[in-house]
């Protein structure tokens, strides 16, 4: 997608792999084939510039065929710099930050209403809680009562222009959500990934929506891209630069 | 107009399972028998309008018609990127219910008043735009957007609004209604205006100038057919509204006339609110007689147009 396109928030990408990997994997109920299936469990990518990551695991699972990759970013495209509804898969459109959690407290919300058991996972970025709009969907969330309702935050503890503990210092971080009214949880994605498997495969705590932190690394499994803020998003990307990224996933792969 | 819009809101909900209300802490006791007898249908949320919208996207998402009820410049300036992005962008079946629209909150001060809900509204693709005269109107349009996909803003008035509408007229969302005809004179309203242009229509006939007043209570879509048929026909025009003249009616018609539909020696006049944040408290009329709003104001300004 990047070779086509020469740009995007890889770093931003790769920080959520093993979240979405996790969800898509193991977690989530849904079909390829129907994406509007109606008891899917439902999932928003709020920090939409990582939807590089979302593209990759939509077509992996058969949402869509790779071939849609060729059009990343360009004008006959539907796979844009951020996810929108045209895309199999997508629920919501997403890239002003703020927006998810909200609407996923409408998606929960409508399970229960309609009786349905679908759940919904709402992946916000660290960064994206500096947006007051989290706060009051987090206080909705919690005056609902909504235990199907998931908060993931990625905190790779990088913003655009720095750290967060520089930047929009969010510490306490973790009690902040537990004030809010949140089960929460905290699971380091590179050390221990599947801990996250093992949190969202039991049963929420009745009455409350349940919040995991997720401790990640922006730019994760490329060494230079890693805690590099050059990279959060990036244009005119070189072909040189796409060999060496390619040659260290391949590597990762090995 | 505000209530009998709840009332309606709560009988079409008894009908219609989809349609939900959600309150955003609007007076105590709002809609209680509605919340009484629909409880799983009736929501009141906190003073949180960004993430309210939101959340009504995300139930609209999923098939419901929610009808999101508090005040007008809150429910337009404080979530416009939710409006934009969570719910005209995938048109959602989202029902804005926004009381005091235009110069109603007259007391409360600017942060208040709604004098440019209708252009912010307008400029968003997908949004439908009403503003209906009277409460038989607004029950018109509330039942009329059961079956209508894509999100309307309502406009709401003050309340005890003199009854002009006719339901003999009907009431289809993007077709104006021609509440009475002459040859001399055309005024274009749009929400509580109505009333006024009939008044002033009135005064006129008793001095042998025939008005031809044409209601809009759908700013957007605006019923291009209907203004270009009598905007070829009649000299003078003359659009009066509650808002701000950018953006608003007045701006939708001059667009029309500097495309060519117009009366070969046919002249144009906007009424409407200045482009400044109203200074002054008082009452809505207080406010509408200072932007020159009210029947003898309108009179005289269009004595001296015509007779200049």
């Amino acid at each position: 997608m990047v070779a086509q396109g020469r740009r995007g928030h890889i770093a931003s990408a790769f920080s959520v792999v093993e979240i979405l990997v996790v969800l898509y994997d193991y977690i989530m109920s849904y079909r390829p084939g129907e994406p509007t299936w109606p008891l899917r469990d439902r999932f928003i990518l709020s920090k939409g510039h990582g939807c590089l990551a979302q593209y990759a695991l939509l077509a992996d699972k058969g949402f869509f065929p790779k071939t849609l990759y060729e059009g990343f970013c360009k004008p006959d495209g539907i796979l844009g710099g951020h996810p929108e509804e045209k895309v199999p898969g997508v629920e919501a459109p997403t890239g002003s930050l703020g927006h998810g959690l909200s609407i996923g407290v409408g998606f929960a919300l409508n399970a229960r209403l309609d009786d349905t058991a679908y759940r919904t996972y709402i992946l916000l970025g660290d960064g994206e809680c500096g947006e007051g709009s989290i706060w009051e969907a987090a206080m909705g969330a919690a005056k609902h009562k909504l235990d199907n309702l998931y908060v993931l935050i990625d905190y790779n503890k990088l913003m655009s222009f720095g750290p967060t503990s520089e930047v929009w210092n969010l510490e306490p971080f973790a009690d902040k959500w537990r004030a809010f009214g949140f089960t929460t949880h905290e699971v380091d994605m590179v050390k221990e990934p599947l801990a996250l498997k093992e949190l969202l495969s039991g049963p929420p705590e009745t009455g409350k929506p349940t919040a995991v932190i997720c401790h990640t690394i922006k730019g994760y499994g490329v060494p230079f891209m890693e805690h590099n803020l050059d990279w959060h998003h990036k244009s005119r990307i070189s072909d040189e630069d796409i060999a060496r990224v390619l040659a260290y996933l391949e590597d990762g792969h090995a | 107009m505000r209530k009998r819009g709840l009332a309606t809101i709560h009988d079409l909900a008894r009908t219609h399972r989809e349609v939900l209300y959600i309150g955003s802490d609007v007076g105590k006791g709002t809609l209680a028998e509605f919340q009484q007898e629909l409880p799983n249908q009736y929501f009141v949320e906190g003073i949180a309008e960004a993430h309210v919208i939101g959340m009504a996207a995300g139930l609209a998402a999923n098939g419901k018609i929610p009808f999101v009820n508090t005040i007008a410049t809150f429910l337009t300036r404080r979530c416009y990127d939710q409006l934009a992005v969570d719910v005209c962008l995938g048109n959602r079946n989202v029902r804005l219910y926004a009381n005091g629209g235009g110069l109603v909150y007259a007391p409360l001060g600017p942060t208040h008043l709604a004098t440019e809900d209708i252009a912010l509204m307008c400029a968003l693709p997908n949004m439908t735009v009403l503003a209906p005269c009277d409460a038989d109107e607004m029950e018109r349009a509330i039942r009329t957007s059961a079956n209508y996909q894509g999100p309307i803003y309502f406009r709401v008035a003050r309340g005890g609004d003199k009854i002009v509408s006719q339901s003999r007229l009907g009431f289809t969302i993007g077709r104006a209604l021609v509440m009475r005809e002459g040859g001399d004179l055309l005024l274009l309203t749009t929400g509580v205006t109505c009333q006024i242009a009939l008044e002033v229509a009135e005064a006129l006939a008793q001095q042998g100038v025939a008005t031809t007043v044409i209601h809009n209570h759908t700013v957007k879509p605006l019923d291009t057919e209907t203004l270009k048929a009598y905007l070829g026909k009649i000299p003078y025009v003359m659009s009066l509204e509650e808002h701000s003249l950018q953006g608003g009616l007045g701006a939708g018609v001059a667009r029309l006339i500097a495309e060519g539909a117009r009366h070969p020696t046919g002249c144009f006049k906007m009424l409407g609110i200045p482009d400044v944040f109203p200074d002054g408290y008082g009452r809505q009329e207080n406010l509408m007689a200072k932007y020159g709003l009210e029947r003898e104001a309108i009179l005289a300004n269009l004595r001296s147009w015509m007779h200049g």
